[in-house]
């Protein structure tokens, strides 16, 4: 397992949580968790997935995912687990 | 398991809030490159650095890409050239070549700083330690890269006066050098009071000779995720401010283990330390000047101003070190004019002036940095500073720096461009009464009293 966790940001639209779950169901990227909430109209997301199957390296995922942001108009990332995990766990 | 809201908090501190990992600094031994015949000397040099370093920009990115952290620099330190050069170097011309060595090597494989151009001298100098320190000038005008520094004190040998009497006019000498460039090269060149073996952040970083033969250490930064957080317990008592930076710097020194941890596995060379440090760029937000103006000073260097900074350095080091498994280098706040907004326009109000600089520099990492002076300034005078921050250093058992820039042709009131991550400052005045009698006396200041613990 090599979990990552992505992060969608921006202002809410049709289709945003669609684009993302096609994208990662494509790329053999399995999803163990999703929570989301609407902060002032603007759209907040986090998964946790397992890239662990993956058919690209992370940095190409990463990658395409901003593109994909930049399409629908949210700010995407996609990072390793351990930095949030350091950060908010003894 | 991790919520969407810690989530957003580490994210928030990375865009918002300027967190990055400042350097990841890989140390190399130069100890078996030694060689009597100059151009194999340089050669090895060239080929262990190349070697060892090719992927250490390539793994930075990657991990940089992988984590979403920024790491602004990958450096490179290396053993002191006055060690390494010795052999071969029969003049300071020699020592010039190798300087051009290691600034091809940087370029080479991507790094933006290497440091090592070094000398420790804290008691005696050897004639190649000495024609290293008098090569300076020339080598940090000839290269781009190249980080110089002089070890001219410690707490266990007391202060060489000989070699901060030379460094004085080294300083000056390396400012008319680079007169053309608002004297640029000084802000390579710092001079030491108990320099760290294992300093990751330039201009001071060099590998001292009780280190491996490479190591990874990692300098970590967020003055302004610090000022953001204390924010919140704005007008609330010391308990509650103490608290909120401890955890603060907790988070922000975990971040830079994970890198350092990951960086170290990657390039299979082992870890060395994290250095657990406040380093201020001049964006704006991400300013120690802020952050003590936050704690509740109209402008930094109002009274109060050495007692928020002593609290503050001492909240950060508690609060990283659990964070960290080894920590080390200088650790602390950095307190550099020139690359600190807030430290500037203090500076520019009448806030700040060098005297209470140099107070500070009683309670924090390291010491008087990239302060610019007028050109006119004596060499004289400049050993007297020098002089004057080593004693600091040596009595407080702490490291202690002078990055001096004497800017040739500019006075008060006028601005010393450097550019980048190095910024501008305003030329500060400079105490004019004479020292020359004093800095003049041959020998050393005996090491202080309490340095004898055997």
């Amino acid at each position: 397992m090599k979990k990552c966790i992505i992060t969608v940001v921006g202002k809410d639209t049709v289709g945003i949580i669609a684009k993302v779950c096609t994208y990662l169901a494509e790329n053999q990227i399995n999803i163990l968790d999703i929570s989301q909430t609407i902060v002032q109209g603007y759209f907040n997301m986090m998964m946790i997935t397992d890239i662990g199957q993956a058919t690209k390296e992370l940095g190409e995922v990463s990658k395409e995912l901003e593109t994909i942001g930049e399409e629908i108009g949210v700010t995407i990332r996609c990072q390793r687990a351990e930095i949030f995990e350091k950060m908010h766990r003894l | 398991m991790i919520n969407i809201y810690e989530v957003t908090e580490t994210n928030q501190m990375i865009e918002q809030e300027n967190l990055d990992v400042r350097t990841i600094t890989l140390g190399i031994s130069l100890m078996d490159c030694i060689d009597s015949d100059l151009e194999k000397l340089n050669d090895k040099i060239y080929k262990k650095i190349t070697t060892l370093a090719k992927d250490l920009v390539k793994t930075g990115q990657d991990i940089e890409q992988e984590y979403g952290i920024p790491i602004v620099n990958k450096r490179i330190s290396i053993t002191p050239i006055s060690l390494i050069g010795a052999a071969a170097c029969k003049t300071s011309e020699d020592f010039v070549t190798i300087a051009k060595t290691l600034d091809a090597a940087a370029k080479e494989v991507g790094v933006n700083f290497i440091g090592g151009y070094s000398a420790l001298v804290s008691k005696g100098m050897t004639p190649a330690e000495e024609a290293l320190i008098r090569s300076i000038p020339e080598a940090l005008a000839v290269t781009e890269r190249v980080c110089s520094s002089v070890n001219v004190g410690s707490t266990k040998t007391g202060i060489n006066m000989d070699a901060v009497k030379l460094c004085g006019e080294i300083v000056k000498a390396t400012a008319e050098a680079t007169a053309d460039r608002d004297s640029l090269g000084c802000a390579k060149l710092v001079i030491f009071c108990n320099a760290p073996d294992d300093n990751p952040f330039m201009a001071g970083a060099f590998l001292g000779v009780t280190e491996a033969d490479a190591v990874i250490n990692v300098g970590v930064s967020g003055p302004g995720v610090v000022k953001h957080a204390i924010e919140q317990v704005r007008g609330q008592g010391f308990e509650q401010l103490c608290e909120t930076i401890k955890k603060t710097a907790f988070k922000i020194t975990r971040v830079g283990q994970l890198v350092a941890g990951e960086a170290s596995k990657r390039l299979g060379i082992p870890f060395g330390i994290i250095d657990l440090s406040l380093a201020p760029t001049p964006a704006v937000g991400d300013s120690i000047a802020e952050i003590l103006e936050e704690i509740g000073l109209e402008r930094v260097g109002a009274p109060g101003t050495t007692a928020a900074l002593a609290m503050l350095n001492d909240q950060v080091k508690k609060g990283g070190v659990m964070a960290s498994s080894y920590v080390g280098g200088l650790s602390g706040a950095f307190i550099p004019v020139s690359e600190d907004q807030g430290m500037i326009d203090a500076v520019n109000a009448g806030s700040l002036t060098l005297e209470k600089l140099e107070a500070m520099t009683c309670v924090c990492s390291v010491g008087l940095d990239m302060i610019a002076i007028p050109g006119k300034t004596k060499a004289s005078t400049i050993s007297g500073i020098i002089a004057d921050e080593m004693a600091i250093g040596m009595v407080n058992q702490k490291t202690t720096a002078v990055r001096l820039i004497p800017v040739i042709g500019k006075d008060v009131g006028e601005i010393a461009e450097f550019g980048g991550l190095l910024g501008y400052a305003p030329i500060m005045p400079v105490n004019e009464f004479d020292c020359s009698d004093f800095v003049n006396r041959k020998g050393r200041i005996p090491a202080p009293i309490h340095s004898f613990k055997n």
